[in-house]
């Protein structure tokens, strides 16, 4: 979510040692009335994003019946008060995580993260190797998602069936092809840059 | 200079596997007995460890995950962001990695049997019982539930991930016939 709120403009290495200090503080909370006031804060910063910020909140949906599941689980072996400090909990960390990932971009989280994978140079894997592949997956993501969505088309063009796992034979082999392919392309154009600034 | 080739071959390899399992995660999830749907995701990890083989099989996951943490809706659903690394199935994520290793270091040493066995057995062990461990282990940690629940919980997915098994090891066959080169776990 691109925008230019405070919470955007603070730095993204600030906002991952936070969620990371968050999270540990509240691990040992054990009265749920505690956490209540975390959680209207957490909500409270969903609103400083401007217009449309609350509705972000949504983005939890998916965790949702997992966590009621796990509520009344933990309300009938442990009490309610168990139940509710940790579904309290969990929504916290999901909410200020996705809070996290809204308001910076890939970019910004990448060079945040990119100094504390310096050490990895002394087990033989440069940190330009690293941004190369990243940038391989992020090229290679839509051409595999544009392929599988045609054959699952065909598929149902042909009538398809249960058995749709089958797809995946064609599509390991077409992505082996692809692969085979970019790294001849890589070697011939004298292998991966060896320029780590972008 | 050979070996500079194959080297940014492995590197294509592992950010290739890593688009592939987040492009599984585009078929439909099946509906299965529990009424817990399955997705063909954690089918790519198995497969990504049985394919390149134990570290390299690792390594895509590793990326994958990264890239999802970067803040990038790669996983089934459209999930994705640092949420993934706090939620109840946390441990699924990170075992992910771990169950791509074991699945390719256990079908390497099965050299002996047909593929698809080997490939079967090294995807129980990976993406069954190592994968399982890190999962619950998760789920104990944060939801502060005991092992034997937290276990009861998790039951619930394994009869999707046991038909994942079966399926790796046939697909394992059916590319290893078509392109026997590109299968890192059998010595050709």
């Amino acid at each position: 979510m691109a925008g230019r709120s405070p919470l955007h403009r603070l730095p993204a290495g600030v906002k991952l040692a936070a969620l990371m200090a968050i999270s540990i503080a509240l691990y040992p909370v054990d009265q749920p009335l505690w956490l209540l006031p975390v959680l209207l804060l957490t909500i409270a910063g969903y609103a400083t994003l401007g217009p449309g910020g609350l509705q972000r909140l949504t983005l939890v949906k998916p965790v949702l019946p997992f966590l009621l599941l796990i509520l009344v689980f933990q309300t009938w072996t442990q009490g309610w008060a168990a139940g509710l400090v940790m579904l309290q909990r969990i929504l916290v960390m999901v909410l200020l995580a996705n809070l996290v990932t809204l308001t910076t971009s890939m970019d910004a989280m990448m060079a945040a993260v990119m100094p504390l994978l310096r050490p990895l140079r002394w087990v033989g894997v440069a940190p330009h190797r690293i941004a190369f592949a990243v940038a391989l997956l992020v090229r290679f993501v839509p051409v595999l998602m544009a392929l599988t969505a045609s054959l699952l088309e065909a598929w149902r063009a042909r009538g398809g069936g249960r058995r749709q796992w089958r797809l995946a034979v064609p599509l390991l082999i077409n992505a082996i092809r692809l692969s085979d392919h970019v790294a001849e392309a890589l070697a011939a154009r004298g292998g991966i840059p060896n320029d780590s600034t972008h | 200079m050979k070996e500079h080739a194959l080297k940014e071959q492995g590197l294509v390899q592992i950010a290739l596997y890593a688009a592939l399992i987040a492009a599984l995660g585009l078929i439909p999830p099946v509906p299965f007995l529990s009424g817990i749907p399955i997705t063909a995701q954690s089918l790519g990890v198995m497969l990504a460890g049985v394919m390149l083989g134990p570290l390299r099989g690792f390594l895509a996951v590793v990326l994958l995950l990264f890239v999802v943490a970067l803040g990038a809706p790669l996983l089934a659903g459209g999930r994705g962001g640092l949420a993934v690394f706090v939620g109840p199935t946390a441990g699924f994520a990170i075992g992910w990695a771990f169950a791509a290793l074991a699945t390719g270091w256990v079908t390497q040493q099965l050299q002996r049997l047909n593929l698809a066995v080997a490939a079967g057995i090294g995807a129980f062990v990976g993406g069954i019982l190592v994968l399982y461990v890190f999962g619950i282990l998760g789920f104990m940690l944060i939801t502060d539930n005991g092992l034997l629940r937290s276990t009861q919980i998790m039951m619930v997915y394994i009869p999707g991930d046991l038909v994942k098994v079966v399926i790796t090891g046939l697909v394992a066959q059916a590319v290893y016939k078509g392109l026997p080169g590109a299968v890192a776990t059998r010595v050709v």
